[in-house]
């Protein structure tokens, strides 16, 4: 399932980056995107496991950026 | 309180504590407004330098800029450490300023997708969420409203104003039986639609969705910042350490001032400026092209179509507009022209062959059917037709001589159509496509900006295809060619390209999608409204109109040079404070300016591609 979730409070494109690779190394990630100056999400991740997968992105979107959050 | 104005008021206080401490004589005092200012512009960057070495992070912004701070204090005084945290805290402001600022440039840029839907629910009108709309449903859209879906009026007339779409800021009159597309604003009359397309496969949508995709497809430049940024901090920060510890081991100098050489590369050490600049500037430039009705699917795109040398274009539909006008008469010597254009729109009252249609549009007055019997067509040759008692031939040349009519051959370019009646000849009409009224410039204006080769390959006959050609300053020209020759033609054209030259098809998008994709860029003309050219293609031109390659052409270059510019001044800046750090030149203030400063900057130079219009 692929879905695009809005952010709130990226302050650095680097920060993006980093957020993006977090994210794609938790298990069940097919593909993430950071549009930093949109600053929108687009994540696709396995069906079942989904809502269990974007609390684990928006775990590790704090672990980079403490203001950092998906809405 | 937003955030940005928090830090806006705590950066203010703690300017007021520096100066203020700037003009005290005691020097107590003095250095407990200054540590004042320090902390309060600075702890939340200590915390969360605390925070991230906690996790083992070292190449952390906040870390570094909490080492710089804390050794200028050691090192210097506190005055020094403060301005360091004051600077720097006012650099980041600006940096979040300018990036909200771009934010907001683009979100309106973006403001083609309506919020609501108007639909009729007993007698009331009532607003719902478009995506709940579906097929067949009707919608009503009021003056000064956005179009939802994509659909067809079924009542009443307005104004369109379609610039979000194409960029044209003439508005467009539609009424009763038009198809009218998501994204345009109704200007004046109350439109009742019926919805073709849902709300996700609708116009606005589909656009909306491409410009935001546009950034995953990133371009060589933005690929070189990504690895660029993964070397540079720990390079820059292995330097500091090696800087702060070996000239003084092997030198036998001070530790300090080498120490106080080290922070300068650390706070240099953060490649902010290049990571944000430079996507920046694309995406400006994708969004520039795209409110001037040019869209493109990727940043790599708009970076290759800078690099345009050979450009190919398609005939029919692309520089011509694939309707045929009649564009002379040869009327006979005492025939009336109106004459011999009514009996011919007479003899073709039947077909509807593109040919026929346009002679009866230039007619212009309603058939009268009665006046017409026994129509027989003439596979290949014309159409035989009764025309008021009298018989009517209407076709090629070869139709006269077969029934030894004594015609005068015409020799112009073009589809001739010969006129008999009652065995008489009456004159003939030569019908061409007509050429769009902007291919010529735009063809000019491509070869001034430099592009090396012009060229068009069609299908069409010899003549017609050489005197277009000639019309509009082509270089070169290939005719008769069947879609495969088309396919060869483009081979042998991308061989014959520079090694970093890109060769450009432009094409109408309905039948060139082998060579759209090919191409190194594929442009469909257009493509407004039209799924398959969206599809094959690498950039769409929403018009019809070939002058808008030369918009694209000159957005990608501006996008280009900006980005180029914002590569040079960062690096430039960046390596040269280092490099009078190192010998002991620079100061801590010179290295912030390095830092934010050149961010700051640099995307304050990307946004002013935002408002490129070519």
């Amino acid at each position: 399932m692929k879905k695009k979730l809005k952010m709130d409070n990226i302050d650095c494109a680097h920060c993006a980056m980093e957020m993006e690779e977090e994210i794609r190394k938790i298990d069940g990630v097919n593909s993430a995107n950071i549009n930093f100056m949109l600053q929108k999400l687009t994540l696709d991740a396995d069906d079942e496991r989904f809502d269990e997968i974007l609390e684990k992105a928006k775990k590790a979107v704090k672990g980079v950026d403490e203001d950092a959050v998906i809405l | 309180m937003d955030k940005q104005k928090k830090q806006l008021y705590k950066i203010i206080v703690a300017l007021i504590l520096f100066f203020l401490g700037f003009f005290l004589k005691n020097e107590t005092a003095q250095s407990v407004l200054y540590l004042a200012a320090y902390v309060l512009a600075g702890y939340d960057v200590l915390l969360k330098a605390v925070k991230n070495i906690s996790k083992g992070k070292v190449f952390d912004e906040n870390f570094l800029m909490a080492i710089a701070s804390i050794g200028s204090i050691v090192l210097s005084d506190y005055a020094e450490g403060a301005a360091v945290m004051l600077f720097y805290q006012v650099g980041e402001y600006f940096q979040s300023y300018a990036v909200n600022k771009s934010r907001k440039s683009i979100g309106d840029l973006m403001d083609i997708c309506p919020d609501y839907a108007n639909i009729e629910k007993d007698g009331q009108i009532i607003q719902v969420d478009p995506d709940d709309i579906e097929i067949g449903n009707e919608i009503i859209v009021k003056p000064g409203e956005k179009v939802p879906l994509d659909g067809i009026i079924i009542n009443g007339n307005s104004t369109l104003d379609t610039s979000a779409l194409t960029g044209e800021s003439v508005p467009r009159e539609v009424c009763e039986g038009d198809e009218i597309l998501s994204g345009c604003i109704n200007l004046n009359g109350i439109l009742r639609i019926k919805v073709t397309k849902e709300f996700d496969e609708s116009t606005a949508a589909k656009i909306l969705e491409l410009i935001e995709n546009a950034s995953s497809e990133k371009s060589k430049a933005e690929n070189f910042i990504t690895v660029f940024a993964r070397y540079y901090t720990p390079i820059v920060v292995t330097c500091a350490l090696l800087l702060a510890v070996l000239p003084p081991l092997i030198l036998g100098e001070a530790f300090s001032s080498w120490i106080y050489r080290a922070l300068i590369f650390l706070v240099i050490s953060c490649p902010c400026a290049l990571v944000i600049s430079i996507p920046l500037g694309f995406f400006g430039g994708i969004g520039a092209a795209s409110s001037s009705g040019v869209l493109v699917k990727g940043s790599n795109y708009l970076e290759a179509l800078s690099k345009s040398e050979i450009m190919v274009f398609d005939k029919t539909g692309t520089l011509t507009k694939g309707v045929f006008k009649v564009e002379e008469i040869n009327n006979e010597d005492g025939v009336d022209v109106d004459e011999l254009i009514e009996i011919t729109a007479y003899g073709e009252a039947f077909s509807n062959h593109p040919i026929a249609l346009s002679v009866k549009e230039r007619y212009g007055k309603d058939i009268d059917n009665n006046r017409v019997n026994d129509v027989k067509e003439l596979a290949g040759f014309g159409v035989k037709a009764v025309v008021d008692e009298k018989e009517v031939l209407v076709g090629k040349y070869a139709l006269m001589k077969e029934n030894n009519i004594d015609a005068s051959e015409a020799d112009s370019i073009g589809t001739v159509l010969y006129v008999s009646k009652g065995g008489k000849f009456l004159g003939s009409l030569v019908l061409r496509d007509e050429i769009k009224e902007d291919s010529k410039d735009a063809v000019k204006l491509l070869k001034d900006a430099g592009i090396k080769k012009t060229v068009m390959l069609t299908g069409d006959k010899k003549e017609i295809g050489e005197y277009v050609g000639k019309e509009l300053g082509l270089d070169e020209v290939y005719t008769e060619l069947l879609p495969i020759d088309k396919v060869n033609k483009v081979k042998e054209l991308i061989d014959k390209r520079s090694e970093n030259g890109k060769l450009v098809f432009v094409g109408d998008g309905l039948n060139d999608a082998p060579v759209l994709t090919m191409a190194d860029i594929g442009i469909a003309m257009g493509g407004l409204g039209s799924d398959a050219a969206i599809e094959a293609s690498d950039i769409v031109i929403m018009t019809d109109e070939p002058s808008k390659i030369m918009t694209g052409y000159k957005i990608s270059k501006k996008t280009l040079t900006i980005v180029k510019e914002n590569i040079f001044i960062a690096l430039f800046v960046k390596i040269g404070v280092m490099a009078l750090g190192a010998l002991g030149l620079a100061n801590m203030w010179e290295a912030i300016f390095a830092d934010v400063g050149v961010a700051v900057i640099a995307i304050l130079n990307s946004i002013r591609v935002l408002r490129y219009r070519g």
